[in-house]
């Protein structure tokens, strides 16, 4: 919640852990509370998450994307069940997209997840992009620490309905399953998107449609034609499903457990997987970094409202002004 | 990062369609704030549990079934038993006057009756918050 974290690094480190102790417990309103701070990028939230990094690691993240409407929250929402009938102790993040007009946003998500009322082992957050364009917000990872930090071993990941885009959230999980829907037309369609490449498991919902098992054959010819296979040998499965009836569950979560033991039959590719992600997410990270120190508090702004009638005007060029404000 | 206002638009009881819980939702949205729709048919226990998930500053409560006097006292309750009480609810629909004047001594923020420009909700809000945050 919005309660501003001005104080002293003594009372910032403090309030962190407590609130560290309080995830740990798996109070509700502290798991809520952490995310607020992490997301807001408050000092509180960052000493928090210094605090919770050696405990987390160890999460199974599964990252579940597609076209808007496919089903994903319907999916996430049977997936869970299933995973908390197992014993599982589960935790949602549902990205919707923030507004870029107003920088509001509707978060919509929570409608499909009835049954996260009343269950300490079932937690769904809903989070906006606020900016972000790669389906996913900056502090998406974050939270996940914290939901770990709280005891969550399984982390399900609900991106923005995407239909062509960079996808984050490749970098933020361990297994990316791509809800697809007979309508999104044949698989050609589906490679120009771009996002083929991206899934471990394809899942055709709405299956109980029209047209869903040619999608299917189209989408396993195309994976035998090209070379989507994983380094490695992993070759994304298809998995028809009707998410409504919580039909093709069962498969989805077999084949999601495959992956992972797949993954983590041989440590070395782990390893490798889970690196080169990091890397990334570090290049992330400090390029996020890097540009917020450089605008604040710098001249930038204002040197750029005085400039840019003569930019508009074609008496300066953008380009030269870039190198010679950042020169200073 | 900018702190964000959020606001959780639920509907409790099993009145009906939500329309007029839609057209709070985008106004609240266009006046950018994050607004967390849970949908039609929740009971007090699920609002409660999903605000408190959701770490909402706002919990904006429609009630058209008359059962008002019930479900206000009830959140508030379920609230304060949850150690949430600081979630500041707010509440429309058709509530008589007198009752709305009783459910804000016990504790609801504002009541807006049908017809009130959803501006007037944005407004208590921004002031709600700016109140809070110096406070
Ligand atoms: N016929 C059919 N409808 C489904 C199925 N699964 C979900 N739906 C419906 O599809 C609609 C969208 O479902 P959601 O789960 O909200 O889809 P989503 O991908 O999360 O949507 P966004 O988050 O808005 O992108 C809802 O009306 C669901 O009831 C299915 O297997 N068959
Ligand atoms: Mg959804």
């Amino acid at each position: 919640m919005a309660t501003r974290d001005e104080a002293t690094a003594g009372e910032i480190g403090l309030r962190a852990r407590e609130l560290a102790d309080r995830l740990a417990r798996g109070e509700r309103r502290a798991i809520a509370q952490a995310i607020s701070r992490v997301e807001d990028d408050t000092p509180v939230g960052r000493a928090l998450l210094d605090l919770v990094f050696p405990r987390t690691g160890g999460a199974y993240r599964l990252g579940v994307t597609g076209p808007p409407g496919s089903g994903k929250s319907t999916l996430v929402h049977g997936l869970a069940r299933r995973l908390r009938d197992g014993g599982r102790r589960v935790g949602v993040l549902a990205i919707d997209p923030t507004s870029p007009f107003t920088g509001g946003a509707i978060l919509g998500d929570r409608v499909r997840m009835t049954s996260a009322a009343g269950d300490e082992g079932f937690f769904v957050r809903s989070m906006a992009s606020r900016g972000s364009t790669g389906g996913v917000s900056a502090a998406t990872y974050e939270a996940s620490e914290i939901l770990e930090a709280a005891g969550f071993d399984w982390i399900l990941i609900e991106t923005v309905g995407v239909g062509q885009a960079e996808l984050e959230v490749v970098e933020l999980t361990d297994c990316v399953l791509l809800v697809l829907v007979p309508e999104s037309g044949d698989a050609v369609q589906v490679m120009k998107a771009g996002i083929m490449e991206i899934a471990d498991l394809f899942v055709i919902n709405k299956f109980d449609r029209e047209g869903g098992d040619r999608l299917q054959r189209d989408l396993m010819l195309a994976m035998e034609l090209s070379d989507w296979r994983r380094p490695g040998g992993w070759t994304p499965p298809v998995v028809p499903a009707v998410a409504l009836r919580e039909e093709g569950l069962d498969e989805i979560l077999a084949r999601a457990e495959e992956h992972r033991a797949w993954l983590l039959g041989d440590r070395e590719r782990l390893r490798e997987a889970r690196a080169a992600k990091l890397r990334k997410r570090m290049e992330v990270l400090l390029n996020r970094t890097l540009i917020e120190r450089t605008w604040r508090g710098s001249a930038l702004r204002a040197r750029l409202d005085q400039d840019l009638a003569r930019i508009a005007a074609h008496e300066l060029s953008p380009y030269q002004w870039v190198e010679d404000a950042l020169s200073l | 990062m900018e702190e964000k206002i959020r606001v959780m638009v639920a509907k409790p009881g099993l009145d009906g369609h939500d329309r007029g819980a839609k057209v709070v939702a985008t106004a609240f949205r266009d006046a950018g704030f994050e607004v967390i729709y849970t949908g039609l048919h929740q009971t007090p226990e699920m609002i409660v549990d999903a605000a408190i998930q959701e770490d909402v500053d706002i919990l904006s409560i429609s009630v058209l079934s008359g059962a008002h006097m019930t479900i206000f006292p009830r959140l508030l309750a379920l609230l304060k038993e949850r150690g949430a009480e600081e979630i500041h609810v707010i509440g429309g629909g058709i509530i008589p006057r007198e009752d709305a004047r009783q459910l804000i001594a016990q504790g609801v923020g504002a009541i807006f009756g049908p017809g009130t420009p959803t501006g007037e909700a944005v407004a208590y809000i921004r002031d709600w918050h700016a109140g809070r945050k110096t406070g």
